[in-house]
């Protein structure tokens, strides 16, 4: 869909918060990290020059999409306002963060949880599934981030 | 070779401090006042000092950028060598190195070592424009703060200990205890575990008062060889036994500021950065935790005081918190953690805090510090840590 038929449909422009850190597929979003074409390691966000293994002289890497769920390591919340470059609604809202492990990928993650759930709904090592949500927006797009959501 | 060259230690000759808070001043100002304190108590005259060793500050503009020599300039120009090291958190334990490193080479006899701070009120940021290149503004960006970090290490210990936020409260009102015997702390209140529970929730499970705030403040240390403190009389000044800088092994296993991810364990084994510290401090200064008597430890946040004691080896893992409730930490206890009042009392000043910590112990070890008096310390260990990798433990010793 162009700008022009967006604009004409009322809809906002939908763009990623974080370029090429994620797809945008709405039922089955993944993070998209690479792997080490030589060691095998992966990187979220992208290595984009050299492996950072030290037993490694690799610079080549495949794009990847990580898992889409895993396991809830630690979790918190912000209920006081994020400073720049963050950007807050008026009122701010305090919202849930999660630190979840991938198990594949053997590394830790960190994301806001959806609205609606609190810390006291969450435990370690509960199953979380990683979905795609408005982190802000202004009059002419909606930009997107990961979020995390309980299985 | 002689005997003061053949072993790493270097003396500590005089500790300085600016009282912390929120003045408002010039860093320099504060700077100033700690180097000549710390030249006071050493007995040396600021003209003998061969090297100032300044750790910068970010947010003080140029001047805080060159720090050794901007310090240098404002004590008066007397043709030192000056170096500025900068380590987020750990600048100072960084100076403190450059400083041992010119005097074990035997290129300086005797160093001045500062660093000194005025900070912005509220969260620390990051620069500002569009920079997703940048780690710490992708973070920001999602609304990750420093905060957001400590209270997942917390909530961890909750979930994988049984740690409470009384347990937490608990550091907070030990800490409070020991500041307020503190003229340099900027918190000096006995505060409770009902005022802490009375705080605002920043980032749950932590309060406004699990979590340390930023301050104005200064450090300084004046350091020599063994032969130098010999030659003037001060052959028993407290030593250096250690600095530790070392950055993290790949693959990094806990999330660590700013990042947004760990490193992929996939294919080599993970590393704990905080464990990693302390093991090469101990290495070698050749003294074990069992021998410590007292440490200063980077209380960011409450919570982050238990990790320490654990990383440091101080008590086994998940064991800190009883030994909190079991008031072993406390001064009068068996092992008093932050007798200064930690960063709970002082809120961080960050190119200064490393070295307020050896201040601290260097007056213990002393046996100067009043009624902060730990009897009979003779070893003491500091741990601090900051962003990308950078954090630092030193092991100091009569």
């Amino acid at each position: 869909m162009s700008e022009e038929t967006n604009a004409a449909a009322g809809k906002k422009h939908r763009q990623p918060a974080l370029e090429g850190g994620f797809t945008l597929d709405q039922e089955k979003p993944h993070l998209i990290g690479n792997q080490c074409t030589d060691c095998g390691s992966y990187y979220f966000p992208k290595a984009k020059h050299f492996c950072k293994n030290p037993a490694c002289n690799s610079d080549q890497f495949n794009d990847v999409p990580l898992s889409r769920t895993g396991k809830v390591w630690s979790f918190t919340n912000a209920e006081y306002q994020p400073p720049e470059p963050y950007v807050a609604a008026d009122p701010f809202v305090p919202f849930t963060i999660a630190a979840v492990e991938l198990e594949k990928e053997k590394m830790i993650v960190l994301g806001q949880v959806v609205s609606g759930v609190n810390p006291s709904d969450l435990k370690a090592g509960m199953e979380m599934e990683l979905v795609l949500d408005i982190l802000f927006e202004d009059e002419s797009t909606e930009h997107v981030t990961w979020k995390w959501k309980p299985l | 070779m002689s005997n003061g060259s053949m072993n790493k230690d270097i003396a500590i000759l005089g500790v300085g401090m600016h009282p912390w808070g929120k003045w408002g001043k010039n860093f320099v100002e504060y700077g100033v006042k700690a180097a000549r304190d710390a030249l006071t108590d050493s007995g040396v005259a600021w003209q003998d000092i061969g090297f100032v060793s300044g750790a910068a500050t970010m947010r003080c503009g140029y001047p805080g950028y060159v720090a050794g020599a901007t310090i240098a300039q404002a004590l008066g120009w007397q043709g030192a060598e000056v170096n500025t090291s900068y380590a987020a958190c750990a600048s100072g334990s960084q100076a403190l190195a450059a400083a041992r490193a010119k005097i074990l080479s035997g290129a300086c006899d005797v160093a001045l070592v500062v660093g000194a701070d005025t900070t912005p009120k509220g969260f620390l940021a990051p620069q500002k424009g569009e920079r997703p290149d940048d780690p710490d503004w992708v973070r920001f960006r999602l609304g990750i703060t420093n905060p957001t970090y400590f209270a997942l290490y917390a909530r961890r210990r909750m979930e994988m200990y049984g740690d409470t936020q009384d347990d937490f409260a608990l550091v907070k009102v030990k800490n409070a205890e020991h500041g307020f015997q503190n003229e340099y702390a900027r918190y000096r209140k006995r505060f409770t575990a009902e005022d802490v529970a009375a705080s605002n929730m920043v980032a749950d499970p932590l309060r406004l008062m699990d979590i340390c705030a930023t301050s104005d403040g200064g450090a300084a240390l004046v350091v020599s060889s063994l032969e130098y403190a010999k030659k003037i009389g001060r052959g028993d000044a407290v030593k250096v036994a250690a600095i530790s800088t070392v950055t993290p092994t790949y693959a990094s296993s806990i999330i660590e500021m700013p990042d947004i991810a760990t490193d992929s364990a996939a294919v080599v084994d993970a590393h704990s950065f905080r464990a990693a510290l302390p093991i090469k401090a101990y290495e070698e200064a050749g003294i074990s935790p069992a021998d410590v008597n007292v440490a200063e430890v980077y209380d960011l946040s409450t919570a982050l005081e238990l990790d320490w004691m654990e990383d440091l080896q101080l008590c086994e893992r998940g064991q800190a918190a009883q030994w909190v409730r079991d008031g072993v930490t406390r001064i009068g206890g068996r092992l008093p953690v932050n007798p200064s009042g930690g960063l709970a009392c002082f809120g961080e000043a960050v190119p200064a805090q490393a070295l307020a910590q050896v201040c601290e112990l260097t007056r213990q070890l002393r046996g100067e510090a009043g009624a902060r008096q730990v009897e009979g310390a003779r070893v003491g260990i500091t741990a601090n840590q900051g962003l990308f990798g950078h954090g630092s433990s030193v092991i100091v010793k009569r």
